[in-house]
């Protein structure tokens, strides 16, 4: 024993390990409960997400199903060529109007030559053929005169409520009350399904057709929405990648640091959190109102997103580029590479995950964001495909966003499912697109 | 008055490369190193001790003027490599970090293959002319890195999957490949490990041979193994300078003799 430790307080033996004092008790106590919290947090969070994917699923799986009718239709030559020449631009004096009753006598015949029996009238029977099979059928004959005349087996789209019918949303009760459709007409329409001339089935006009009016919802596509998405984020990104990556560079590697350059930063930042709507109104103002761009079309959408998307990008390659260590840039700088030469050899390229990944995610916002395509047109109803770039740029286009936003306003109960559907078709967009940056990264990331 | 020394000194002693009169630099309001002047004799191992904090690394930098990449750093008087002024506003600090290459405190490898690494140099300076002139100074580099040997095998393999010993001959390799004239090495050894070291020193007094090397150090026992000339900084002033085998022996200066028995650092 040693001086010092005979001069030190004697201090009671502390308890057995084995038993915990009561602050080791409260602090696990605490912990414990802290990490419930988390996980409760947690849960509550993957409960959010599954009951919307559910809702949205169960709601929208359905509309890339479609309901057909195929019977033979008769062409018959004095109601859709009057003249008797053949001659498409005559013939074209023959609207939808005309069809319609052609198809309708078709499918009176069919049913009657089925021996299905039913007492519907004609007008009823034009009922359950959609607004847009006329015109499809139209179309074809103006194509290809040489139908008239003939018998020919066609497929058309049925009504709304008859396709309704059999994705479970429209039922006899239902139909009783509706001024729309009869529970006569669904009993024929499920005779027709028995015999097999009436099938539901996988609807690719859901993501290549264009828009489709009120009142014919089983016509309305993502076609025309789809493509403007995708010019517009062509635009942003081949206007926001080499904007943003060239101003991180300058303001990161180059710039002196002094009072404008803090001035300029926190502008961009600030600039992340202004809301998008005021972009739409700044895109309103100077793409449209000032420099005279068509409105609706992508490039004005592509142009407001980019700004949108830029403080964004910035911000991430920024990040990314001040992660490389800095040992590498003094590497380059001491073996006499000059400035330009150490970024563009050495720092750029190991940023370029983290560049890559912020991309994609602006790109992804820019994707979901609806507020500023609203004020720039895009909301419009445009039933024409725009052409291919870079004319198609400046054709009236819609967006994806913009059309959930546009069918969830419109009245039939139809269009639910179709705006369900359209979210759908954007989450897969979306996730696509972030799986695209974790592979990107993954791929690309390199250890030092 | 000063300046004819100079001259005086430059014609006596023929293989002076580099001189440095008066420097001072400043850090903001800091002032780090005070009036220092030092000579660096070609194909000479000059080494700079000192405790930590004392400037022997910032004074190392301007050599190269690798302090011109913080932008508070400011340096007065005078540096010449060759007679030239290498702060002169008319020289390009690119130009001159190719003749005054430099290796750092912790290995640097780029992220690329080892061939890569050494080949960076050469090519953007332009010194091989097609592939086959490359590869010899490939091979010629980390041959005189003492890496030929372990890295043949390996060249396309990352430089960072190397041992940290390798990894720093890798650097030197790569610093080498330039064709420098003067090379600059920052506590080179610092993280390496006793073998490391050793091959390390052995590579420094071979390189003597051809350039005139100028280490930073912490350890007094390798600078006194591998240097010819010394330098003590202390608090950013040069205490001492002269033949390594004179400040060890036999300083002039009693804290330079304070230093190097351990009483100060």
């Amino acid at each position: 024993m040693t001086d010092a430790a005979a001069n030190a307080p004697i201090l009671p033996r502390t308890t057995s390990l084995y038993e915990l004092d009561a602050r080791t008790v409260r602090r696990n106590r605490s912990e414990k409960r802290f990490r419930l919290y988390g996980l409760a947090a947690v849960m509550l969070g993957i409960l959010a997400l599954i009951l919307l994917l559910v809702s949205i699923l169960s709601n929208g799986a359905s509309s890339f199903r479609q309901t057909y009718l195929t019977i033979p239709v008769t062409l018959s030559a004095e109601r859709l060529d009057p003249s008797g020449n053949r001659d498409p631009a005559e013939m074209a004096r023959v609207t939808t109007f005309g069809y319609l009753p052609v198809i309708a006598q078709s499918l009176i015949d069919f049913v009657a030559a089925e021996g299905i029996e039913t007492d519907l009238n004609p007008q009823q029977f034009a009922g359950m053929i959609s607004g847009e099979a006329p015109a499809q059928v139209r179309q074809r004959v103006l194509n290809n005169p040489d139908l008239v005349g003939q018998t020919v087996q066609l497929q058309v789209l049925v009504g709304g409520r008859i396709d309704g019918f059999f994705k479970g949303r429209v039922s006899m009760s239902s139909a009783a009350r509706d001024s729309n459709v009869s529970p006569e007409q669904l009993l024929l329409a499920q005779a027709l399904a028995d015999n097999g001339a009436m099938v539901t089935r996988f609807n690719w006009r859901f993501v290549t057709a264009p828009d489709a009016s009120d009142n014919r919802p089983e016509a309305a596509g993502l076609g025309v929405a789809i493509i403007g998405s995708v010019y517009m984020m062509l635009v942003v990104l081949f206007l926001a990648l080499p904007i943003g990556v060239a101003a991180s560079i300058y303001l990161e590697e180059f710039a002196p640091k002094n009072r404008l350059t803090d001035v300029i930063e926190v502008n961009i930042s600030n600039l992340a959190a202004v809301p998008s709507i005021v972009f739409g109104i700044l895109g309103l103002a100077i793409f449209i109102n000032f420099a005279g761009l068509p409105q609706s079309a992508p490039i004005v959408g592509g142009l407001v997103l980019t700004l949108m998307t830029l403080p964004t990008i910035i911000i991430a390659t920024r990040a990314s580029l001040r992660a490389v260590p800095p040992s590498i840039r003094a590497a380059a700088l001491g073996l006499g590479a000059s400035k330009m030469q150490s970024v563009f050899h050495h720092v750029l390229p190991l940023a370029a995950p983290g560049i890559l990944t912020g991309t994609i995610i602006g790109l992804a916002q820019a994707l979901g964001e609806t507020a500023p395509l609203l004020l720039i047109g895009m909301v419009a109803f445009v039933r024409e495909y725009p052409a291919a770039p870079l004319e198609g740029f400046f054709d009236p286009a819609s967006a994806l966003p913009v059309q959930v936003y546009n069918w969830t306003q419109r009245s039939d109960p139809a269009f639910v499912e179709r705006a369900s559907g359209a979210i759908i078709v954007l989450l897969v967009f979306l996730i696509f697109m972030n799986a695209m940056a974790v592979m990107l990264r993954r791929r690309f990331e390199r250890r030092w | 008055m000063n300046d004819m020394r100079v001259v005086e000194r430059d014609v006596d002693i023929n293989e002076l490369k580099m001189k440095a009169r008066d420097v001072d630099v400043f850090y903001g309001d800091i002032h780090a190193i005070k009036n220092v002047d030092v000579d660096i004799e070609d194909k000479t191992v000059t080494a700079f001790i000192g405790p930590s904090g004392c400037g022997k690394s910032t004074f190392l930098r301007c050599l190269n003027r690798m302090n011109d990449t913080i932008d508070i750093c400011r340096v007065t008087g005078t540096i010449t490599l060759d007679n030239e002024d290498i702060y002169d506003p008319k020289v390009d600090p690119v130009q001159l970090r190719a003749k005054v290459g430099m290796v750092f405190q912790k290995p640097n490898p780029f992220p690329k293959s080892i061939y890569d690494n050494v080949a960076y140099g050469p090519r953007i300076h332009g010194l091989s002319s097609n592939k086959a002139d490359l590869d010899q100074i490939v091979e010629r580099s980390l041959r005189r890195a003492a890496l030929w040997n372990e890295a043949k095998d390996r060249l396309n393999e990352p430089g960072t999957g190397l041992s940290g010993g390798q990894q720093q001959r890798l650097c030197i390799a790569r610093a080498v490949a330039t064709n420098p004239e003067v090379l600059l090495m920052d506590e080179p050894c610092s993280a390496l490990d006793p073998i490391a070291t050793a091959q390390v020193e052995e590579l420094i007094d071979e390189l003597r041979s051809q350039y005139s090397v100028v280490i930073v150090t912490h350890s007094m026992q390798q600078a006194a193994r591998v240097s010819q000339k010394t330098a003590f900084f202390h608090l950013g002033e040069l205490v001492e300078f002269g033949e390594t085998g004179h400040i060890f022996t036999n300083p002039d200066d009693p804290r330079t003799e304070s230093y190097i028995t351990g009483r100060i650092g």
